[in-house]
């Protein structure tokens, strides 16, 4: 099975979760509050996300936390934001050719 | 010279497909002459340290094209498919396919559409459809390679971006 970023965000309810824990970690409990899917669903979601290394759990007490790693999702933006530059790139040359088309 | 227009790009996780927009200070017919005159695509299409040949390209609904990127330690990069449909002045619709990818059969369909603004301006949007999500990434991710200078986004912008 595929494990990475992109396919940790391609899921609507993964999104909110990184979303919900991003400023602060919750427990499993408090983040299956906020959605009406199921808690093993839930669950099922923490565990792809730790797989794909968005969520890191962290044990205090008797409690474990979820928490978000964000740095991965940069990875994404980078390689999105590269993809386009890369485009962006042709582009600017089309101009110049059409400058010089229109000049003539 | 006037300010670059921008370029936007719209893959939304878990899709086949993405768009890319930009853009030109140009009548549509010229942009549409820049996209298939065999003259004037070497001259654009390639990443800029890249050398770009032609092989074959027949920017005629039905016709073969094949072209090669090539840099200065001599390893080549050869990309084909075929032009589906060529309607000047405003849609381009061709198969491509890298052939540098692990197993042949990873094609994609790209449709260029050029629509006519005000004053003599163009807006390309360009869409790629894949076979999978796999394949799309795939294909965002060799933009990887480029050394090419970081952007820093907050999340929510990046989730805005990404389901645009």
């Amino acid at each position: 099975m595929r494990r990475d970023v992109f396919q940790a965000i391609a899921d609507p309810t993964r999104r909110d979760i990184i979303n919900l824990i991003a400023y602060k970690p919750l427990n499993l409990n408090s983040i299956a509050d906020n959605f009406e899917v199921s808690r093993p669903a839930i669950s099922q979601h923490i565990k792809i996300l730790m797989e794909c290394g968005l969520i890191e759990m962290k044990k205090q007490g008797r409690e474990r936390y979820c928490e978000a790693k964000l740095e991965q999702l940069n990875e994404v933006s980078e390689w999105i934001e590269r993809y386009r530059k890369l485009w962006a790139d042709k582009f600017d040359r089309m101009d110049d050719i059409l400058d010089e088309l229109k000049a003539k | 010279m006037a300010s670059k227009n921008e370029t936007t790009i719209k893959a939304e996780p878990g899709k086949q497909d993405l768009f890319i927009t930009r853009e030109f200070d140009a009548p549509r017919e010229l942009v549409f002459k820049v996209f298939t005159d065999p003259e004037l695509v070497p001259r654009w299409l390639g990443p800029r340290e890249l050398t770009m040949k032609i092989d074959k390209w027949d920017a005629r609904s039905g016709g073969y094209y094949r072209y090669v990127h090539s840099d200065a330690q001599g390893n080549a990069y050869g990309f084909h498919g075929v032009m589906h449909e060529v309607s000047a002045p405003e849609r381009i619709i061709q198969t491509f396919e890298f052939e540098g990818m692990p197993e042949p059969g990873h094609v994609s369909l790209e449709t260029a559409r050029l629509e006519e603004l005000p004053g003599g301006r163009t807006r390309v949007v360009v869409q790629s459809v894949f076979q999978s999500v796999d394949d799309r990434d795939g294909m965002i991710q060799s933009g990887m390679e480029r050394g090419l200078k970081d952007s820093h986004w907050r999340l929510d912008e990046l989730f805005e971006e990404l389901a645009k």
